[in-house]
């Protein structure tokens, strides 16, 4: 599916990425884990191709398809989702229409029909109620005053919606009490399945409790510095980050 | 005086109404004081009125004959989808009794409504003693000019406690004749003790060309307890020149909720000026303006807060496109009695061009040491934040920049009282920036 190698990649003229390589097969969860400034977020940015973080070396690519070259609306349309660790609002835009707009533009790329505005009303209302938002925040503005958790399940409706082929989640848990963490997780294991990835980037042990993870990786100082199965996960969430250091050196 | 101004005072008909003659004297006494607005008056330092000097505006001598097909043209926007309300028409400044509703339809709503041109001699006391009272005429020389030159208007009454459901909607159309041409614009509204009322001021052209110049006055006055709901779309083409003065006087405990739109015109310029006589007063004023092309619009608002106790809150925000300019000038004047005062401003715009321009200036002038203000102008581009977290979900760039632009003011018209009037707008509005039908799509 994605194939990361020796990746580099700078912002503001800081080295954050300095070599680092994941390959994620179809259907498998990779979790990143790493202390604060490892190069977690930034790795998310990256993929999903924000301006201002420059690739300075490496390539990825996804199914086989050079990304890096590739605008941000094009990755999206290849099947790359970045769920955004903080939301952006979108006041004036509504919720409807920009997901109507999304989920057009995608499926016009993959050479399917759009959906009939009744359709997709209908569609939206199901995953709505799939994350438990009330049917309302459709009308509202994109993320206009939504609480911390109310913005994480919008950003997994849109998932829904858009049915990617890989998803990366970037502290999706941060700011997520327990039963906003299981409905996001419920949701995140709903779409799993044999030809859909998942990235799941987080700092604490906590959401893969939830969502499980095939891989796990550690991300320090811009590399994967360790890599193991879950049980690295609890492993790290007993010892802390600092020993990795220690083993590294 | 300025040339202007003696050509158009030439320019007054005898045909005018006698009755008022007596205000039409007192402004020509006003007017023959003015020295006409140039780049050096302050008030319109940004807005150059050469073009309107040179433009050989003069009153019409032939009507425009063909009703119907004027009617025709403007239909999409004289019936407003899910918006009924009592129409009053005016074809070149002459009203179409064939689009106004009956009078005596309105009448029975519980408001009361006149042509000055026909009122009768109670009524005509009633206009008098309410005409152009509140409006400084020093301040305002296109409003002397219009008491001036008045032979029409419209006078509505809406009688203590009476809660007029139906909005009363003041149509001016302007058509396209042979030479640039003028037509005023009257309107005085009394909204009386306890009542509530809904006025749409709309004004439209019809034609490819319509080199007109519209000098609209409309004064409100909202009595103690009375609320009004007020709209003004100046929706006319880029051609026109408008210049419109409103003026609303509120009273004890009333409240007012203002929108307006202003669409580019070759100078469009309205002055709003509100004023607070009695404490509890409320007003909200917002408003959205689209220059683009080679288009000019000017908003001067002033609120004078004279009393404690009372609350205003404006919001104004532009998008200006191409090489077009748009003026913003923003007034708060707290007299020293005012305390208690809340105040609030806000103005802010968008650029979509290297060419593009707004001088905007917000003014506070605080007299009284205990009340709450807050006013602030802001120019942008469009959010890179916003722009990217759209991209990252497949939208494709300049989709998302219209989309984006017309979330600015998509804003402002969630705001709007009436659902139907803002589903008449989006469209309207969303078309003016963006370039292609396929950017629009998913704007509703």
């Amino acid at each position: 599916m994605l194939t990361i190698d020796n990746l580099s990649a700078k912002v503001e003229d800081k080295d954050i990425l300095k070599g680092l390589n994941i390959t994620v097969n179809p259907g498998e969860v990779h979790a990143i884990m790493g202390p604060n400034g490892a190069g977690k977020s930034t790795l998310g940015h990256v993929l999903a191709g924000r301006e201002g973080y420059e690739v300075t070396g490496g390539s990825a690519t996804l199914l086989g398809k050079d990304i890096l070259d590739l605008e941000a609306y094009e990755r999206a349309r290849e099947g790359i989702f970045l769920a955004f660790q903080y939301p952006v609002e979108i006041p004036g835009v509504s919720n409807m229409e920009f997901l109507k707009a999304s989920v057009d533009a995608v499926r016009e790329h993959q050479g399917l029909p759009a959906y009939d505005s009744i359709t997709f009303l209908k569609l939206a209302r199901e995953k709505c109620a799939l994350v438990n938002l009330k049917p309302e925040f459709l009308k509202r503005g994109v993320n206009e005053g939504f609480s911390g958790g109310e913005k994480k399940r919008n950003e997994l409706m849109q998932m829904m919606l858009l049915e990617p082929k890989l998803c990366i989640l970037d502290e999706t848990d941060s700011g997520l009490d327990i039963d906003a963490l299981q409905v996001v997780a419920d949701g995140v294991n709903a779409l799993r399945s044999p030809d859909r990835s998942f990235i799941v980037v987080t700092h604490y042990q906590r959401l893969l409790d939830y969502i499980e993870p095939d891989f796990v990786h550690v991300l320090a100082d811009g590399k994967i510095v360790k890599s193991g199965d879950k049980s690295l996960a609890l492993e790290l969430e007993e010892k802390g980050y600092g020993w990795l250091n220690d083993e590294v050196a | 005086m300025s040339q202007f101004i003696q050509q158009a005072i030439d320019s007054k008909s005898q045909n005018t109404l006698a009755w008022l003659s007596d205000a039409a004297k007192a402004s020509n006494t006003d007017l023959s004081a003015h020295v006409f607005p140039t780049r050096k008056t302050e008030s319109w330092k940004y807005t150059s009125l050469r073009a309107l000097e040179n433009g050989g505006y003069a009153p019409l001598s032939s009507v425009n004959t063909d009703v119907d097909a004027v009617l025709n043209a403007a239909k999409e926007d004289l019936n407003i989808h899910d918006v009924t309300s009592f129409n009053i028409v005016f074809i070149d400044g002459v009203f179409c009794e064939k689009a106004s509703a009956a009078f005596s339809d309105i009448n029975q709503s519980g408001a009361q409504l006149v042509l000055f041109s026909q009122a009768s001699d109670a009524e005509q006391a009633d206009i008098k003693a309410l005409l152009s009272q509140k409006i400084s005429h020093k301040k305002h020389v296109f409003a002397s000019l219009n008491t001036f030159l008045i032979n029409e208007g419209v006078f509505l009454r809406v009688p203590k406690n009476t809660h007029c459901k139906t909005p009363i909607r003041i149509v001016h159309i302007n058509t396209q004749h042979e030479n640039a041409y003028s037509t005023q614009a009257r309107a005085l509204v009394s909204v009386e003790t306890g009542a509530q009322a809904t006025v749409i001021e709309q004004f439209l052209t019809v034609g490819e060309k319509v080199d007109t110049f519209v000098n609209a006055v409309s004064e409100f006055l909202i009595a103690d307890n009375a609320k009004l709901i007020h709209y003004r779309f100046q929706q006319e083409q880029e051609d026109t020149i408008h210049i419109g003065a409103l003026h609303f006087e509120l009273q004890r405990h009333s409240q007012l909720d203002s929108f307006h739109l202003a669409l580019g015109g070759k100078i469009k310029r309205v002055d709003i000026d509100t004023h607070f006589n009695g404490e509890g007063g409320e007003s909200k004023i917002n408003g959205i303006y689209l220059p683009k092309h080679d288009q000019h619009i000017d908003y001067h608002t002033c609120t004078e807060h004279r009393v404690p106790h009372c609350v205003s809150a404006e919001s104004f925000r532009g998008i200006i496109g191409d090489s077009a300019q748009a003026v913003f000038n923003g007034r708060i004047h707290i007299y020293p009695d005012a305390q208690k005062t809340l105040a609030e401003l806000s103005n802010k715009n968008l650029l979509l061009s290297d060419k593009a321009q707004i001088n905007t200036k917000p003014e506070l002038e605080i007299y009284a040491d205990d009340v709450k203000c807050a006013h602030g102008a802001t120019v942008a581009q469009l959010n890179d934040a916003s722009l990217h977290y759209m991209t990252t979900r497949g939208i494709g760039k300049k989709e998302a920049k219209v989309m984006l632009s017309f979330g600015f003011i998509n804003e402002l018209l969630n705001e709007i009282e009436s659902d139907a009037l803002a589903t008449y707008l989006r469209p309207l509005l969303t078309t003016v920036f963006a370039k292609s039908p396929d950017l629009i799509r998913h704007l509703t």
